[in-house]
């Protein structure tokens, strides 16, 4: 070993040289690692940090940012899809709360939200309005039960290979649309 | 290997006599021009990388997104190779990971054009009129440009206990057998590498990742349940039946889609919830 050679060289050149520093040296080490020339050099100048490094790290973790995350996702029909479930569940569920709450409290605040009204404020608005109405009613509707069925599919354990995931998502918003469209011409 | 390597890269530097030697970092460098690969080839291709840059160093300052020009010829087929031509031939203070660059270690995912990838596993899409944009795994915290802190990943995979729990003593004292059929239903599950793609790509972790374990570990803990060997089955239930370690499922499936390694844990979290369900 060449560089064991040359180690030992230097601590014998060392040791003519600067018998002291040799000496102090020696005194620190252990028998066994002198006997094995394993006697290792600190030089005077390196100084210890006292500061604990895992302390950094701690520091570090205060400031760190969160890496950006719905903003830069590639946009995919099953995450949208998913989002748009949710959306469509909650529209339809608050419509249902509001619907529900408005017309127990109408008759003390005076509201006509019977069924006979009802009617005939819809049969008063033109055309254009109806299916618009209509559509924006069922479209949610729709999409939230054909979504609904593709998971209960996935909770079987079915279709859940990743050309069936986006192949049913899209079926689902084109059986969505297709049948919110034929249910707003009713 | 290494002295080969040198002598290959003093060939590439190697340049025509009468080009000036200003191609080392020199200062007096335009700083647009900055982030431009230095050896272009006759007749480059460039290809513009936007690659997310944070320094904990400075943290005062907000991540930015650094535009790097690579010429597509000079340049190896992966994302991975882009990185390391930009850290070795222009930007060094570039930080990623990366190491078996062959899709085996896991440690170079990343969200490369808006997916979750292994760099090692994507191509560069060859179309030079559009940029890549490079992130770190989504709504992980940064630990330095494309390094996120993987600490709360790593301690849910303890949780689950990933490895065989069986204290019988087999009857000849050797290894615990399974037949084929049982091996079998390990495959797909087994080749997972934890390299948390799956799991930064899910909605429902970004915003839970607290108390749901997410797909990567699930599909893990599935792997354990249905293991014939493993004798801790009911307790491996018991662990997971609450309301968050698996029910945060709501089968967005962003996991199966994004798996650099084909694997489904999509499917792993379906088979789970009905075995706890049965």
């Amino acid at each position: 070993m060449f560089s064991q050679k040359v180690a030992q060289q230097s601590l014998r050149r060392l040791a003519v040289q600067q018998p002291n520093l040799m000496q102090s040296m020696v005194m620190r080490a252990s028998p066994a690692a002198i006997a094995l020339g394993n006697v290792q050099k600190r030089p005077v100048t390196s100084t210890s940090n006292t500061e604990d490094p895992t302390q950094i790290l701690a520091k570090q973790r205060l400031n760190r940012p969160v890496a950006p995350h719905l903003s830069i996702y590639k946009p995919q029909i099953g995450w949208i899809g998913s989002s748009l479930h949710r959306i469509s569940g909650v529209a339809l569920s608050g419509t249902l709360y509001l619907w529900a709450t408005a017309y127990l409290a109408s008759p003390t605040l005076g509201w006509h939200l019977e069924s006979a009204s009802m009617v005939a404020a819809m049969g008063a608005l033109p055309v254009a309005a109806k299916i618009l109405l209509k559509a924006t009613l069922a479209l949610p509707f729709t999409y939230h039960c054909m979504n609904g069925l593709r998971h209960l599919t996935w909770d079987l354990g079915r279709a859940l290979s990743n050309p069936a995931i986006i192949r049913s998502g899209w079926a689902v918003v084109g059986l969505s649309v297709t049948s919110a469209v034929a249910l707003a011409f009713i | 290997m290494a002295s080969l390597r040198t002598t290959s890269r003093l060939f590439a530097a190697s340049r025509p006599l009468f080009r000036p030697a200003a191609f080392a970092r020199s200062y007096a460098t335009v700083e647009a021009t900055k982030n431009v690969d230095p050896i272009p080839s006759e007749n480059p291709s460039m290809k513009t990388f936007k690659v997310y840059r944070w320094n904990p160093d400075t943290p005062s300052e907000k991540p930015t997104m650094e535009s790097y020009q690579l010429d597509l010829k000079k340049t190896g087929p992966m994302m991975l190779d882009a990185l390391i031509r930009i850290k070795n031939e222009i930007d060094p203070t570039l930080t990623f990971r990366r190491s078996c660059r062959e899709g085996i270690c896991g440690s170079c995912a990343m969200n490369i054009d808006g997916v979750n990838t292994l760099a090692c596993l994507c191509r560069i899409p060859t179309d030079t009129a559009s940029e890549s944009r490079i992130y770190p795994l989504p709504h992980t915290y940064v630990v330095k440009d494309l390094v996120p802190d993987l600490t709360l990943f790593y301690k849910q995979y303890k949780s689950i206990k990933p490895y065989l729990q069986n204290d019988t003593p087999t009857a000849d004292g050797l290894e615990n057998r399974q037949s084929p059929e049982d091996r079998k239903k390990l495959d797909g599950l087994y080749e997972c590498i934890l390299c948390a793609c799956c799991s930064t790509s899910c909605p429902s972790y970004w915003w839970n990742s607290e108390e749901y374990l997410g797909p990567a570990i699930l599909l893990q803990s599935y792997r354990w349940l249905i293991d014939s060997r493993d004798e801790k089955t009911a307790e491996r239930k018991a662990a997971l039946d609450n309301s968050m370690s698996v029910y945060r499922c709501h089968t967005i499936l962003n996991c199966t889609r994004t798996c650099p390694k084909g694997l489904n844990p999509g499917r792993a979290i379906a088979e789970t919830k009905k075995i706890l369900a049965a």
